[in-house]
């Protein structure tokens, strides 16, 4: 399939480009970039007139559930619903069943995707084995397999002793440790932010401490062991601020925030809708501004979806009860458009997760994988579950109206998501 | 009003009204005959004899039929949703379902499935609103106003639907309250629902109309809320000696089932002061004007 996507706005911000140019996709490259390009023979052509074309985005976070949960989603449905919300890198969380903590089920994870051959799934491998918190995994072998990350997502690396011991053999293997951060025990049975919120629905609450306590003990880690350090779904003002001054102090620190903890409080957790329940919970007014605040000055790197997708029968019940998290990947963009001005949008979708995690995605200068997206930025749309990809619709967003929205996206030089029709 | 599903969304005007109801009941008015061969389904999905006890004989005084759900006997047991149950028993008409149950928000949960009209007798750590109005009825009863009359909540505040319930409701009629335990159970921002703290007991009682002594659960010890019963009943607990903090005719109060020598001592539980036997009986008469106001047409 050979593409000529003319006439949009490119912004590619590892590039340093902004500007008119003419985009050129043959052999699943990026064959051409430039101003006024001939179209060749047998090419479609895109009009991208009043259109933004970027790199399309990478997932540092996402649940696809493969294997062991497919009546969730799957590799496939998963990478549906990233083409279709403009992603082509997705890093898969090790939280399958059974878990990622070994090289069988990260060649597993990679073939299937091969095998679809569009969206890239990056694996992330178990920072301990079958995340029991207890016994590192195969860090070496891990690697060797293919994952760029580590990460017991989910659960939290309890103990210290252990983290000490992941941050330094993951520095010798250069992984990232991805922490979800959180004390089980200062947590323990909240389904929500603990706050006034939470004292009047009297709904039991997890306080923003439960996360800001463990940020802070692995930062001292960090600091002791010199291992690249990443941050999941950064939900409170203060996790931002130690981030802040991490970086500050030149550690190697990184940060995520996911849509949904940017535009969402904890109040919309009020009338025990179940599609606001999640890992970290929704906070208060004052997390939400700091984090947008950190997001903008750069101490947060990347937005990340965490998409997590579950039944409606795991969320069609009492809210304490029902699962914890929300679907994300078909509605990024938007949020992240209407909280940042448009190039740092695009900056924390592409190049700063795919730096984050060094990945090579996130970039487009000629020569490179044919991975892009042209986006409509003021297309108006509604977030329903019948348009919704994933398997799941557990979205907070839905119903609502959403501005901006990918219109084709194009993963290995096949597009894979096509809102243009620009496909005979 | 539809359903009864807590005291906070209702107005000043509609809590009056359903007690000037109970009242009237309770001094021997005829019931009204909205709810009279229909009925009513008593789903309990938590222990609770009281509360149970007290829907079952409004519902006979309204010469409606009860039946009586446990948990025990629901099909919860072979893993039946509560929206499932709640859709099967709706599907046999009852007028009302009155629903207890373990999870906050589930009765706002049931009541946008089902046909029949919902009353929360009681969800999670939530709501209790008709243990509030029978609280707030009693108080009345008693102190003849309910503006400007102080009302002292002590104990486990943090797990209390009965003092989250009690709060909205006292706060909307115009009386003062304060909320005292130890810090462990006072939960994050009462005091924007409108309470004042108070972390020890004595000043918390200072001057006070009324106290109402909450139950502390056995498994709070567990949770490590409180060191021991011992420690929390010397401290928190409400005796003939603490009492007389109070103004010297306040009324003590307690929504049962009590822990004699934990949180109330008998002497003040049998005393003088104490009208918990009056909040039992006039909880009846405001169950029935619940009732009848839901099931009206």
């Amino acid at each position: 399939m050979q593409f000529h996507i003319r006439g949009g706005r490119l912004i590619d911000p590892r590039q340093g480009v902004d500007d008119e140019l003419d985009v050129i996709v043959q052999d699943g490259r990026i064959a051409r970039i430039g101003k006024g390009l001939a179209t060749p023979t047998g090419a479609l052509v895109c009009d991208a007139r009043g259109k933004i074309i970027a790199p399309s985005f990478v997932d540092l976070h996402a649940h696809l559930r493969e294997p062991g949960e497919e009546g969730k989603e799957t590799i496939e449905s998963g990478g549906a619903a990233a083409a279709s919300g403009g992603f082509t890198t997705v890093c898969a969380m090790p939280n399958t069943q059974p878990p990622n903590d070994c090289r069988a089920i990260t060649m597993l994870v990679k073939t299937r995707a091969h095998e679809l051959g569009g969206v890239h799934v990056h694996p992330i491998g178990a920072i301990t084995r079958g995340l029991a918190g207890e016994h590192l995994s195969d860090f070496g072998e891990l690697k060797d397999a293919g994952v760029v990350a580590l990460s017991d997502d989910g659960k939290c690396v309890m103990n210290a002793r252990i983290m000490r011991r992941a941050l330094e053999y993951g520095r010798t293997f250069d992984l990232p440790i991805v922490q979800h951060a959180e004390d089980h025990n200062l947590s323990h049975g909240g389904s929500m932010n603990e706050g006034a919120t939470s004292t009047r629905a009297g709904i039991p609450g997890q306080p923003a401490e439960a996360e800001e306590v463990i940020v802070a003990r692995d930062l001292i880690l960090v600091e002791m062991t010199g291992a690249r350090y990443h941050v999941a779904h950064a939900s409170t003002a203060r996790t931002v601020a130690m981030v802040r001054d991490a970086k500050a102090r030149g550690l190697p620190v990184t940060c995520e925030v996911t849509p949904h903890h940017l535009v969402l409080t904890d109040e919309a957790c009020a009338h025990y809708d179940t599609s606001t329940k999640m890992y970290p919970p929704l906070r208060t007014k004052n997390d939400t501004e700091a984090l947008r605040a950190g997001l903008a000055d750069g101490t947060i790197d990347a937005i990340a979806t965490d998409h997590a997708p579950h039944s409606a029968n795991a969320k069609n019940i009492e809210f304490d009860c029902a699962a914890f998290g929300v679907i994300g990947l078909e509605t990024a963009l938007p949020i992240a458009l209407s909280l940042l001005p448009l190039e740092r949008a695009i900056e924390r979708l592409t190049w700063g997760p795919a730096h984050t995690f060094k990945l090579h995605a996130g970039t487009m200068p000629e020569g490179s994988c044919a991975d892009l997206v042209v986006i409509d930025p003021s297309l108006e749309w509604v977030v329903t579950a019948e348009e919704t990809q994933s398997k799941s619709k557990n979205s907070p967003f839905l119903g609502k109206t959403m501005r901006g929205r990918a219109v084709l996206t194009i993963a290995q030089g096949v597009a894979l998501c096509d809102r243009m029709k620009v496909l005979p | 009003m539809k359903h009864l599903l807590g005291i906070e969304p209702l107005d000043k005007a509609t809590i009056i009204t359903l007690l000037d109801r109970a009242d009237a009941i309770h001094e021997g008015q005829k019931p009204s005959d909205v709810l009279a061969g229909r009925t009513v389904v008593n789903l309990f999905m938590e222990a609770s004899t009281c509360t149970c006890t007290s829907f079952e004989i409004a519902v006979k005084r309204l010469r409606a039929d009860v039946v009586n759900v446990s948990e025990a006997f629901s099909s919860s047991k072979k893993g039946e949703t509560l929206l499932d149950t709640s859709r099967n028993i709706d599907a046999m008409k009852p007028a009302v379902i009155v629903l207890r149950h373990g999870s906050s928000g589930s009765p706002a949960m049931i009541a946008k499935h089902v046909s029949a009209a919902v009353v929360n007798a009681g969800d999670g750590t939530h709501e209790h609103p008709t243990q509030a109005l029978l609280d707030c009825g009693t108080i009345r009863r008693h102190k003849k106003r309910m503006d400007g009359v102080t009302v002292t909540i002590v104990g486990d505040i943090l797990h209390s639907r009965v003092a989250r319930s009690n709060i909205h409701a006292l706060g909307k009629l115009g009386a003062t309250v304060r909320v005292a335990g130890p810090r462990s159970l006072l939960p994050s921002g009462v005091e924007e629902m409108g309470a004042l703290v108070y972390d020890r007991v004595e000043p918390a009682l200072e001057g006070a109309d009324v106290i109402m002594v909450l139950r502390l659960q056995h498994e709070r010890m567990a949770g490590g809320y409180v060191p021991s019963l011992r420690d929390y009943s010397r401290f928190f607990g409400i005796n003939a000696k603490n009492v007389r903090a109070a103004k010297h005719d306040a009324i003590v109060m307690h929504p049962g089932p009590i822990n004699r020598g934990v949180e109330l001592s008998s002497d003040v539980a049998d005393g003088a002061r104490s009208v918990i036997l009056d909040q039992v009986a006039y909880g009846v008469s405001v169950r029935m004007a619940v009732l009848e106001k839901v099931a009206a047409k």
